[in-house]
């Protein structure tokens, strides 16, 4: 008599009742209140949406840096009252020479100051050195460069998420990708540009004082002060001569909003914290009557002069804005300069409809499947087995569908197309099994025995079968880039293969023992 | 009803002599292959966006779409090599062009979208992809190491199931798969892109399933019928196990029917190599993987005991 552990059976129903359970809420609209109302999740690619992977600009952070360190050195020599000249980029560092021999020991312990330990490494971020007729080079290791890019993407992945939820985009992820990399991933946004525009701009808010002993001609030949430097200003459009010393810093902004100047255009209004007010009040002080500048992004947005002392910490920007382009700049200000730019460097879109396109031909397409191997099966192997293995599958896809809702997997288009491949899967493993059945009756075996001999000696071949297809998903799974829809595909087919296996091994089994303890075939109809 | 069900209008005991067909199979196989290289040689594979970089862009005018103009355009812009074509619906067209050293494809797709809406008016945009240089870079390099690795594992996973011999001949067969595959869609210029990377792991996944359940038959015989030469346990196996290989092959064609002919031209390239693949991964479980092991030869006093001579098992 044929065996089935009462474990096993528990196993099946317990299987079955959580393929059917999770996997209802896919296939009704509505359910009643007790029951799960998690639906599969679906990918990019089959409910429309928007993937960008960005990269921090690591030479433009370094760049910045190395002008950051000219300042720095430039201040800490004048400070110290040593004489240098030549003080340039060189290479990838900084170089000064120092005019007075005697000079260059203490100016190097100095400089040293620059140098800061960098958390988690042996290294501080300057490195120095004194060559050659009485230089000083100054370099940034690459260890400190890597842990620099490190946190700027650490800071860029918060305010790149601040400012994608200000738009309204439905649960947009957003991921660190290895060291310097973003992944974007925001479902039912078609429209990318909006993205791609908010994530672009640094944002970086500067008010810096503007020079006027400066001529028109030397500022456009490019003869300027070291301490100076020539920025476009948007809204006159004539470059404009500016002080490289920052006077605040959009670093010390508690809000900005968007709002109207007394002439009816449109404005941002800007608040400083404590020491912002306080540094804005003094300079504003000491300056009456002469411009300054309202820096963003190195552009100059416009350069009003100071008609008396600010001292409340806040203030508006006026300049050529739409009240969109002032909406999106507050927003800009409000969330925060990017410590570093970032670059697109990988940019998939799928519209709406074409998504529901895919997900109605890809419904279409498992519905035939299912209908055509249905058929198929019942035709080569009648209602009895052919039956059961319709069943099976059926109940093997509805454990698939539930496991992929429940772990969260993601359903794609090319995972749609795996799910359909993990049915012929399926029916292979009970392909073997009835083949098995069949040759061990053929060999002149009673029915039980036949049953159960057959189902034993599948089992081996479609362990192995399985096991080289699981392989194949797992590699897919852990090497195909391209983030969404490959991954999809590889655990859509991992949880396939799992899935076929358990289902023709332990529910086929369940079903033909049951079959044959009600029927007490005397001979098998296959 | 004694012609249902249908699996017993299958003989219940075939002979075909299959060993015998495998000399003209090798010749039919070595020419298939050399085909394949010469066309990847020489037409190459049609590459997507995913592995040589560059943009894609399907649109939608309300009108059919307007391809001269667009192309007017496209050259207008300074665009280098833009492929223009329809896509599908007469209103809809595929705008592909390469990228231009310096500038990222994102950033070239913003300009060609900035443009493009103001030409045309009521333009939509169904689909867009932007792969920068060292993105394709790294998708390709992912992509042929994922097969390499692959056909690595399925050899050392039939290596320690079986033997040496079973695992380089599911490896030749597998290498022959991959390549006759690659060559049909490089000879009919289909698109060779990222989930083409996962149509060719099925491949390998399902023609492994194929020869998994051969050598185990074989291993069955091999080990039943201790004497008779291998060349007779290959096609008694092989017809032992025939109407189970029609029986899944023909599943697995129909499973994937539906897809090929209503999953719409975006999925169109990842089933029809998969189809290709299923018929050709069959086929190289009988005329590539087993020839490799007759040829080869096999250790046959593995496993049991040897048993007499003259013993029926």
């Amino acid at each position: 008599m044929l065996r089935f552990e009462r474990w096993k059976v528990v196993l099946c129903v317990l299987a079955i009742l959580f393929g059917a359970v999770f996997s209802l809420p896919n296939a009704l609209p509505a359910l009643p209140s007790f029951l799960p109302q998690q639906k599969l999740n679906l990918g990019l690619d089959l409910q429309g949406g928007s993937y960008l992977l960005l990269e921090v600009d690591v030479a433009s952070l370094k760049a910045e840096k190395l002008t950051n360190l000219i300042e720095d050195t430039r201040t800490t020599l004048q400070s110290k009252q040593i004489v240098f000249s030549g003080l340039a980029l060189s290479g990838d560092g900084v170089s000064v020479r120092i005019t007075d021999p005697a000079q260059v020991q203490p100016a190097y312990t100095a400089l040293q100051s620059l140098a800061l330990p960098v958390a988690g490494t042996v290294v501080r971020d300057v490195a120095l050195n004194i060559g050659q007729d009485q230089t000083i080079h100054l370099t940034i290791p690459d260890q400190a460069m890597i842990k620099a890019s490190a946190d700027a993407v650490t800071q860029d992945i918060e305010i790149v998420r601040r400012r994608i939820d200000s738009l309204g985009t439905r649960e947009p992820q957003i991921t660190q990708q290895g060291t310097n990399r973003i992944v974007v991933e925001a479902p039912g946004e078609s429209d990318p540009e909006r993205l791609k525009a908010v994530i672009g701009q640094t944002a970086k808010l500067t008010f810096q004082m503007v020079d006027q002993s400066v001529s028109p001609q030397d500022a456009a030949n490019g003869q300027v002060p070291p301490d100076d430097e020539v920025l476009p200003n948007t809204e006159t459009g004539q470059p404009q001569v500016v002080k490289r010393r920052d006077v605040v810093s959009g670093e010390m902004l508690t809000g900005a909003q968007q709002s109207t100047d007394q002439n009816g255009r449109p404005s941002i209004n800007f608040r400083f914290n404590g020491i912002g007010a306080k540094r804005f009040g003094d300079a504003t002080m000491e300056n009456v009557g002469k411009p300054f500048a309202i820096v963003i992004d190195k552009k100059i947005i416009s350069a009003p002069t100071i008609q008396g002392p600010i001292l409340g910490g806040s203030g508006e920007i006026t300049g050529s804005f739409t009240t969109e382009s002032a909406n999106n700049l507050a927003l800009m200000l409000r969330s925060g300069a990017l410590p570093a730019k970032l670059n697109t460097i990988e940019q998939r879109t799928v519209g709406a409809e074409l998504g529901a396109d895919s997900v109605r031909a890809g419904e279409l397409a498992g519905v035939i499947a299912i209908g055509l191997i249905a058929a198929f099966m019942i035709l080569a192997y009648g209602f009895t087995f052919g039956g059961i293995s319709v069943l099976c599958l059926i109940i093997n896809m509805s454990i698939v569908i539930a496991a992929m809702t429940v772990f969260g997997g993601t359903l794609t288009l090319p995972g749609i197309a795996g799910m359909i491949l993990t049915i012929a899967m399926a029916v292979d493993a009970n392909v073997l099994i009835f083949e098995r059945i069949r040759d061990e009756e053929r060999a002149g075996r009673r029915p039980a025995i036949a049953i159960d001999t057959g189902f034993n000696r599948a089992t081996e071949s479609i362990l192995d079968a399985n096991i080289t297809t699981f392989i194949s998903a797992f590699i897919l799974f852990m090497l195909a880039g391209g983030g969404g829809p490959v991954k999809g595909f590889a655990v859509t087919l991992m949880i396939g293969v799992c899935a076929s296996v358990f289902s023709a091994l332990f529910i086929t089994r369940m079903l033909v023992t049951w079959w044959f303890s009600v029927s007490r075939a005397k001979q098998l109809p296959i | 009803m004694h012609f249902w069900p249908l699996i017993r209008l299958l003989p219940k005991e075939t002979h075909f002599k299959f060993v015998s067909f495998a000399p003209f199979a090798a010749v039919l196989s070595g020419i298939a292959v050399i085909a394949a290289c010469v066309s990847l040689a020489v037409i190459g594979l049609n590459l997507g966006v995913d592995f040589k970089g560059g943009t894609t862009l399907e649109i939608q005018t309300p009108g059919p779409a307007n391809l001269a103009a667009l192309r007017t355009d496209m050259a207008a812009m300074g665009v280098k090599d833009a492929q223009i074509q329809q896509f599908g619906d007469p209103r809809s067209a595929m705008i592909k062009f390469e990228s231009v050293a310096g500038v990222e494809p994102a950033q070239a797709l913003t300009a060609v979208q900035a443009k493009l809406s103001s030409e045309f008016a009521g333009i939509k945009y169904i689909s867009e992809d932007a792969v920068g240089a060292t993105i394709s870079g790294e998708l390709l390099s992912g992509g042929l190491t994922a097969l390499g690795i692959a056909i690595l594992l399925m050899l050392a996973y039939i290596w320690f199931r079986f033997q040496l011999q079973f695992g380089m001949g599911a490896v030749i067969a597998l290498a022959h798969d991959i390549i006759l595959t690659m060559g049909m869609l490089s000879v009919f210029h289909i698109e060779f892109s990222l989930p083409s990377i996962a149509a060719l792991l099925t491949v390998i996944g399902y023609s492994m399933n194929e020869k998994v359940i051969s050598f185990d038959r074989l291993r069955e015989n091999l080990r039943k019928y201790k004497k008779m030469p291998l060349a007779d346990v290959i096609n008694l196996s092989e017809n032992e196990r025939l109407s189970r290989t029609m029986i899944t092959g023909a599943t697995a064609l129909l499973a994937l029917s539906g897809m090929l002919f209503l999953g719409g031209p975006t999925i169109f390239p990842t089933i029809i190599a998969m189809v290709f693949g299923i018929i050709i991964g069959t086929y190289s479980s009988i005329y590539v993987a087993l020839p490799v092991i007759l040829l080869w030869g096999v250790n046959r006093n593995d496993g049991e005991a040897v048993k007499p001579i003259g013993a029926r098992p």
